[in-house]
């Protein structure tokens, strides 16, 4: 990619006025996004097969949950939440994976680690016969990882590494090999818990607050992992050579960042199953809005995941009422384009 | 260095080359042939229950076999006939975009075209209650449509073979969920029915739906095989192939629209059936080595692959699995294995 780096910085110095305009303005962006966070939110409570409306709503706030409509708002609560939790989270961990893999295309539904999780929870629950959500957690987080060094090291095979378009099409088969062994595993046993829908498809439809309860505390470790890293993805991006020259440990920083992405994404596996494309598409539209500082990028990365996996929610409850279509199934109609986008573009630059 | 370390290169020993080299490939042909013909036999004759030889024929010769006629002529006659002509349809075609395309990983079901036939098939059945050749029209205009799409979409002066199969990958997503949303839509989600339009099956077989398959396969096969010259030319490269008489553009055009009839016409019937384009190319290369054409080759082993796959599937292993979810498990490791090598000599 070296010969590429003219053209890059010919981008990058075209686009710097809308960047540096846009960037100026992070604290409004801020602010309108937590709003857009809150009328989704709100949207998420009352829109459904049924719509209900405020007063209803704001008795079952106050937990009340005598009538239908109040009752279908305090079941619609969790799958809001988690929704918005899931959503933050693969946010945060495509941006760390874009960072610490320097690819665009890093994503952990096309590098196969939400697969790979997934992969790993199904074969637990067949082969091993676990049965808590805890376990669910750390099988998918174990399957998670070992999926991620293994595409990672696929990728890296050959002539000039990792390159953006090996790593993306070693994640990507990968994905596709292990979507096929999880039919393989689940098929014979209708007696899965979600069958075999939730565990290739990934969905926010059975929610409980009991479920985010057991994956809240990963979750937690993992954006805090993410925050301590921004300052240390800032460094590599610089590249490795010159990063090490400003003091930075750049093999465990880089550990460090990968381990939250990955935590992150196989907590998020274990209750929602795999949902794609959302860690590709939201740091491309954040970095738009914020630049590259990964201070500034990883939170807003998680503000608009949570944003967009709650609209892809309450839109997958729309189009195909009376039925339900699983977010994983929206994202992966909205995102393909995107993914699809970047790897038009005439060279891939390394970010 | 006074003598060459090879006999001079004469005329009559490059035919004597050439006549070993075909005799070779015609025995690879002919023991994938007897191959598929004694495993449709034995599929014929074993299920539940065994079937004696004679018992077969008779029904199948049209005779009175009153114990046999509802399991071998209802049941088992339909499923192999269409695991065999679906099988051969998928093989030929994968060859034929992979040789093509000169790279193993652009087959039709990794880049999207199955998974585009696919669900033009289930709009089709579920949502505009089409049967029959309308539905397997649908398919194939969807098939092209998401061939010319991929096409489209990878063209920057000039294909890119990562950036098409990229591509391709995303296309497929995008049509993968296209396909469960509108099942999610059907009136009821049958996992079997899902199953069949995502992986593949060939349950609930009937004789009837043969014959398009058949049609389809004599006429586009025929035709993708009566280009197979011109296909092992291409291989050399577009330039040299020009040069040496091909005409490119046609013979390219004929052989996409023949190998995406193939594969859409099949799709509409058995649903894409995982990895049996993708591996029988590279599984008839193997057994042919680099002589001949392995278009014919590789639609034996696809019906090979199929007719094997939908036994096991239902007799061999714990549970009964649709045919595409063994293909499948069986291609997963094996698509990996290709990105693995194709890294290591540094292709991508």
């Amino acid at each position: 990619m070296r010969a590429n780096a003219p053209s890059g910085a010919a981008a990058t110095r075209a686009e710097l006025p809308l960047r540096r305009a846009l960037s100026g303005r992070r604290p409004l962006w801020l602010a309108l996004g937590l709003l857009l966070l809150g009328a989704l939110a709100l949207a998420s409570v009352a829109v459904g097969t049924r719509t209900v409306g405020w007063p209803d709503i704001a008795l079952a706030l106050r937990g009340q949950v005598d009538s239908i409509a109040t009752a279908a708002v305090s079941a619609r609560l969790p799958r809001t939440a988690l929704a918005a939790l899931a959503g933050a989270a693969l946010g945060l961990s495509g941006a760390i994976m874009q960072g610490v893999t320097r690819n665009p295309l890093a994503d952990p539904g096309i590098l196969g680690v939400n697969m790979g999780a997934s992969l790993a929870v199904v074969i637990g629950i067949a082969w091993f016969g676990i049965t808590a959500l805890e376990q669910y957690v750390w099988t998918a987080i174990l399957g998670a990882g070992a999926a991620a060094v293994f595409v990672y090291g696929i990728g890296s095979l050959g002539r000039g590494g990792a390159t953006p378009l090996k790593l993306a099409l070693a994640g990507a088969a990968t994905s596709v090999a292990f979507s096929s062994l999880v039919a393989a595993v689940v098929l014979p046993r209708a007696d899965l818990a979600g069958g075999i829908r939730s565990w290739q498809i990934g969905g926010v439809g059975g929610a409980t607050f009991e479920g985010i309860g057991h994956v809240a505390p990963f979750l937690a470790l993992g954006f805090g992992l993410a925050m301590i890293s921004a300052r240390k993805l800032n460094a590599l991006a610089l590249g490795d050579e010159l990063a090490a020259g400003f003091g930075e440990r750049v093999a465990r920083a880089r550990a460090w960042a990968a381990a939250g992405a990955i935590l992150l994404a196989g907590a998020t596996t274990a209750i929602c199953g795999p949902i794609g494309f959302v860690g590709l598409v939201v740091p491309h539209a954040c970095r738009l809005l914020t630049g590259t500082d990964h201070r500034w990028l990883l939170p807003f990365s998680a503000l608009a995941g949570a944003c967009l996996l709650l609209a892809a929610d309450i839109l997958g409850r729309l189009i195909a009422r009376p039925a339900e279509l699983d977010v994983g199934i929206v994202t992966a109609l909205l995102g393909g384009p995107v993914f699809i986008w970047i790897v038009r573009r005439q060279r891939i630059r390394e970010l | 260095m006074s003598q060459a370390p090879f006999p001079p290169i004469t005329a009559p020993r490059i035919a004597a080359l050439r006549r070993q080299r075909l005799r070779g490939w015609r025995r690879a042909v002919l023991g994938l042939a007897i191959a598929v013909a004694a495993l449709v036999a034995l599929t014929l004759m074993l299920g539940q229950s065994f079937t004696p030889p004679a018992e077969v024929w008779r029904v199948l010769s049209g005779q009175d076999a009153p114990g046999a006629a509802f399991v071998v002529g209802q049941l088992r006659l339909p499923r192999a006939a269409l695991a065999l002509l679906a099988g051969a349809s998928f093989g030929m075609a994968g060859a034929a975009f992979q040789i093509l395309l000169r790279n193993p990983l652009a087959s039709p079901d990794i880049i999207g075209i199955s998974s585009g036939a696919s669900a033009a098939a289930v709009l089709g059945i579920v949502v505009l209650g089409l049967e029959g050749a309308a539905l397997s029209l649908m398919a194939v205009l969807a098939g092209l449509g998401v061939a010319v799409l991929i096409y489209g979409l990878s063209f920057r002066g000039g294909i890119a073979g990562t950036r098409l199969i990229l591509v391709g990958i995303g296309i497929s997503a995008m049509l993968d969920s296209v396909i469960a949303y509108v099942l999610a839509r059907a009136p009821s989600w049958d996992l079997q029915e899902a199953m069949r339009w995502l992986t593949g099956s060939v349950n609930g077989a009937r004789l009837d739906q043969a014959l398009p398959l058949a049609v389809t396969l004599i006429l586009c096969g025929g035709l993708i095989l009566s280009r197979a010259r011109d296909l092992e030319t291409l291989r050399l490269g577009e330039d040299t192939a020009a040069a040496l008489g091909v005409r490119v553009g046609r013979a390219r055009a004929t052989v996409i629209l023949a190998a995406v009839a193939l594969i859409a016409v099949a799709t509409a019937v058995t649903g894409p059936i995982a990895f049996v384009a993708f591996l029988s190319g590279p599984i008839a290369a193997r057994m042919t080595g680099p002589r001949g054409s392995a278009l014919l080759p590789a639609a034996l082993v696809g019906a090979l692959l199929v007719l094997v796959g939908d036994y096991a599937g239902q007799f061999l292993l714990p549970a009964r699995y649709p045919v595409g979810v063994v293909t499948g498990a069986l291609g997963a490791p094996y698509l990996i294995l290709l990105i693995i090598r194709a890294n290591r000599i540094g292709a991508t």
